[in-house]
C-alpha cells in the first residue's frame, strides 16, 4: 500500500443541489474507486464555489483571500489531483468559475494531474470542455488527462447517450486521472517560504545576486 | 552628528500613499495644490503631536502627486526639528540606483541625519514600461539594483557593470552620504519572500505594510526575514530591525468613528466596493473605534511579530478631509502613541536593538572615534586613473565604513 493521496474537487454549480455536484460527486467516487484498485488509499475535498462566491470576488478587489477561500485555495493546490466541474455558460465555463481561476496563482497547478466535468442542458454544449476549458489548464501546464466527461441534462435520465454511457465516460476519465496519480511521487508542498525553494537550490542570497550583480 | 537620539526603542509615525482622492461625503476633490499643502501640514502636525516618522510613497500617474519624493521630504525636514522623513517606498525597480544614492544622500545631509528610506517594487504597472523597464524582470531589478546603490553609498569609486543599467567605471556618488554612514534601509514587501531574504542578507530592515492583508501573511515574511537574519550572521532573530503599517480610525465613541469613516471605507479606492469594513476590520489591523480599541489592538503587534522598532499609520487616504486627519493626528500622538510606547516598552528584552537612527548607527560605525568627513580634491576630471577622489581623514581601525577612500 504506498502512501495515502488527496483528492481536490472543485464544483461550479450555481443550485443546491446542482447536477455539477452530482457529476462531481460521481467523478471523484470513481477516481477513489480506481486508486483504490491501484493500491493507493485516497481522501476526497469537494468544494463547491458558491460558498465562497463572496470571497472570490472581495479577492479580486482587494488582492488578497480571506481565511476560508484562502484554507480551501491551500488544500486544492496541495492536492495530488484535481477534479474541475464547470456548468457550460455562454458556451464557456461559469464566469464564477474563471474567477475562481484567476485568483489562482498562476504557477500553482503547473503539473497537476486534472479531469474537467462539464454540464450543460443540451449536449450541443459538449465540445466545450475542449475549446474553452482545455486550453485553460493548458495554460496553467496542468497535466490533464484527455478524456473530459460532459454531461447534459438528458444524460441524468433515459435520453443519454445509450452506447458512450456517462457511467462510462465517467469510468474512463476516472480511470485516466488515477493512472496519473499512480504514476507520480505523493504531492509535497512547495512552501514558497523555504529558502531551498526561492532560492532555486542555492543556500545564500548570494545565488540571486550572482546572477544580476556584476562585480 | 548634529541630531539628538529622542527617539529611542520605538519610532511611530505616518506613511501618505499621496491619493487625491473625493470626499464621497460631499463630493469634493481636492486639487493638487490643496493636496501637497495638506500633506506638508499633516508631516508637520505629526512633529507636533511627538510622532517620529512621517513617510511617503513614490507615484506616476493620478489620482497620486507624490513623484518626487525627495523633495517634499527635504521641505518637512526644514520646517521640522526632530521628525524622521522617509519613504513608503522608493521604488528601486523603475528608478536608477545611482539618482536614489545621490537624492537621499542629499537628503540626508540637508536633514541632519534625519532621513532614512523604504525600497519596494511598486503595484502600478505601467510604471515600469514608463521608465523602460519590463513588470517581468521586477525582482532581478530590486536585486540588481540595490546591489549597486549599497555599493555606492560605501565605496568612493565605483567600478560596476549588470545587466539593466549602463555600466560604471570609476563612478563616485556624491555627496558621500553624511558621515560616511548610508541612510538606513528598510525593504518592503507585501508577499515576497525573495525580499526578506535580501533585507536580511544586507542586515537592512524589513517592513511589512501589514494593512492589506490578514496578518498571517505578513507573520510568515517576517519570522522568515528573522530566521535569515539569524542565518547570515547578524545576530539572533530578535535583533532584526522590524517595521510595520497600520490603519485606524478613531472617536471617543467607537459607533461615532464606524459611521463616519464608513463612506471613506466603502469608497476607498483600495478595499471599496469589496468586503464590509466589519470584515475587513476583522481580517487586517484597519482599527475603527476608540482610541483604546486601537492601542489594544496595536500593543498585541507584538505578540504576532516580535519585539519591533517602526509602527507607521496611514491617516490621511480615501478623501478624509485635512480637518478630519489633523484630527486623527492628534488622538494618535495624544493618546495612544504615548500609551503603546509605554506598553511596547514592557518586558521588552534589552537585546532587541532600539529604532534605527543616524545617531545610532554613527555610534556602531566608528564608536567614539573620529568621524569621517571626506574633503575632494580639486577635480581632475576623472576616477579611474590616480587614488582617492578625495583628501581623507584617516579611516579609524576597524570602520565599517569608509574603507574605500583609504584603498
Amino acid at each position: 500500500m504506498s502512501a495515502a493521496r488527496r483528492v481536490a474537487v472543485v464544483a461550479a454549480g450555481l443550485s443546491t443541489p446542482s447536477s455539477t455536484r452530482m457529476l462531481a460527486d460521481r467523478l471523484s467516487a470513481a477516481v477513489v474507486k480506481h486508486l483504490d484498485e491501484r493500491g493507493i488509499t485516497a481522501s476526497v475535498d469537494t468544494f463547491e464555489l458558491r460558498d465562497v462566491a463572496h470571497d472570490i470576488t472581495n479577492n479580486m478587489l482587494t488582492g488578497f483571500a480571506g481565511a476560508e477561500l484562502e484554507s480551501m485555495i491551500n488544500t486544492v493546490v496541495s492536492a495530488d489531483a484535481l477534479i474541475v466541474v464547470t456548468p457550460i455558460f455562454s458556451t464557456s465555463y461559469s464566469g464564477m468559475f474563471k474567477s475562481f481561476i484567476d485568483v489562482l496563482d498562476k504557477d500553482s497547478l503547473i503539473g497537476k494531474p486534472v479531469l474537467i466535468g462539464a454540464t450543460a442542458g443540451t449536449p450541443r454544449h459538449s465540445l466545450a470542455i475542449d475549446y474553452a476549458i482545455r486550453p485553460l489548464f493548458a495554460y496553467l501546464h496542468a497535466d490533464t488527462v484527455s478524456t473530459g466527461v460532459f454531461a447534459a441534462s438528458d444524460d441524468w435520465g433515459s435520453g443519454g447517450d445509450q452506447v458512450a454511457t456517462l457511467g462510462d465516460r465517467i469510468e474512463k476519465g476516472a480511470a485516466e486521472l488515477a493512472d496519473a496519480v499512480a504514476r507520480r511521487d505523493p504531492a509535497t508542498s512547495s512552501d514558497p517560504f523555504d529558502p531551498a525553494n526561492y532560492l532555486h537550490g542555492g543556500s545564500s542570497f548570494d545565488h540571486l545576486l550572482g546572477g544580476f550583480a556584476g562585480d | 552628528m548634529s541630531e539628538t537620539d529622542a527617539t529611542g526603542q520605538m519610532q511611530f509615525g505616518l506613511f501618505s500613499v499621496s491619493d487625491i482622492t473625493q470626499d464621497p461625503t460631499t463630493g469634493v476633490t481636492p486639487s493638487e495644490a490643496e493636496r501637497i499643502q495638506a500633506t506638508l501640514t499633516i508631516a508637520k502636525h505629526a512633529e507636533e503631536v511627538g510622532l517620529d516618522v512621517f513617510a511617503i510613497g513614490e507615484h506616476h500617474n493620478p489620482p497620486f502627486w507624490s513623484s518626487s519624493p525627495t523633495t517634499t521630504l527635504a521641505y518637512i525636514a526644514a520646517q521640522t526639528e526632530r521628525l524622521i522623513v522617509s519613504t513608503a517606498t522608493t521604488l528601486i525597480t523603475t528608478n536608477d540606483p545611482v539618482k536614489i544614492a545621490e537624492d537621499f544622500a542629499v537628503l540626508q545631509h540637508v536633514s541632519g541625519g534625519r532621513a532614512d528610506l523604504m525600497l519596494g517594487r511598486g503595484n502600478t504597472g505601467p510604471v515600469y514600461p514608463w521608465f523602460g523597464k519590463d513588470i517581468r524582470q521586477g525582482l532581478p531589478l530590486a536585486i540588481e539594483n540595490y546591489a549597486l546603490l549599497h555599493k555606492l553609498w560605501r565605496e568612493d569609486i565605483v567600478d560596476w557593470e549588470g545587466k539593466f543599467r549602463t555600466p560604471l567605471q570609476g563612478f563616485t556618488s556624491t555627496p558621500r552620504p553624511l558621515d560616511g554612514v548610508p541612510p538606513f534601509v528598510w525593504h518592503g514587501s507585501i508577499r515576497t519572500p525573495e525580499i526578506a531574504e535580501q533585507a536580511a542578507y544586507y542586515g537592512d530592515g524589513f517592513f511589512a505594510n501589514n494593512i492589506f492583508w490578514p496578518a498571517e501573511h505578513y507573520q510568515r515574511l517576517i519570522e522568515l526575514y528573522r530566521q535569515r537574519w539569524a542565518h547570515y550572521g547578524h545576530g539572533d532573530p530578535e535583533t532584526a530591525i522590524v517595521g510595520l503599517g497600520g490603519q485606524a480610525f478613531m472617536r471617543k465613541n467607537s459607533q461615532d468613528a464606524i459611521n463616519e469613516f464608513r463612506p471613506y471605507f466603502d469608497n476607498a479606492p483600495v478595499y471599496g466596493h469589496g468586503p464590509s469594513m466589519e470584515d475587513f476590520t476583522k481580517m487586517t489591523p484597519l482599527t475603527v473605534g476608540s482610541p483604546q480599541q486601537v492601542i489594544d489592538r496595536y500593543a498585541g503587534m507584538r505578540d504576532l511579530f516580535g519585539d519591533y522598532q517602526r509602527q507607521l499609520f496611514l491617516m490621511d487616504h480615501s478623501g478624509l478631509p485635512l480637518k478630519t486627519v489633523l484630527e486623527q493626528i492628534d488622538i494618535l500622538g495624544g493618546e495612544v502613541v504615548p500609551v503603546l510606547r509605554k506598553e511596547l516598552a514592557k518586558n521588552r528584552p534589552a537585546t532587541v536593538p532600539d529604532a534605527p537612527t543616524h545617531a545610532g548607527l554613527v555610534k556602531a560605525a566608528y564608536g567614539d572615534g573620529p568621524v569621517r568627513q571626506p574633503r575632494p580634491n580639486a577635480n581632475r576630471g576623472d576616477n579611474v586613473t590616480g587614488g582617492s577622489p578625495y583628501q581623507d581623514t584617516p579611516t579609524p581601525q576597524g570602520a565599517a565604513f569608509g574603507l574605500g577612500g583609504a584603498r
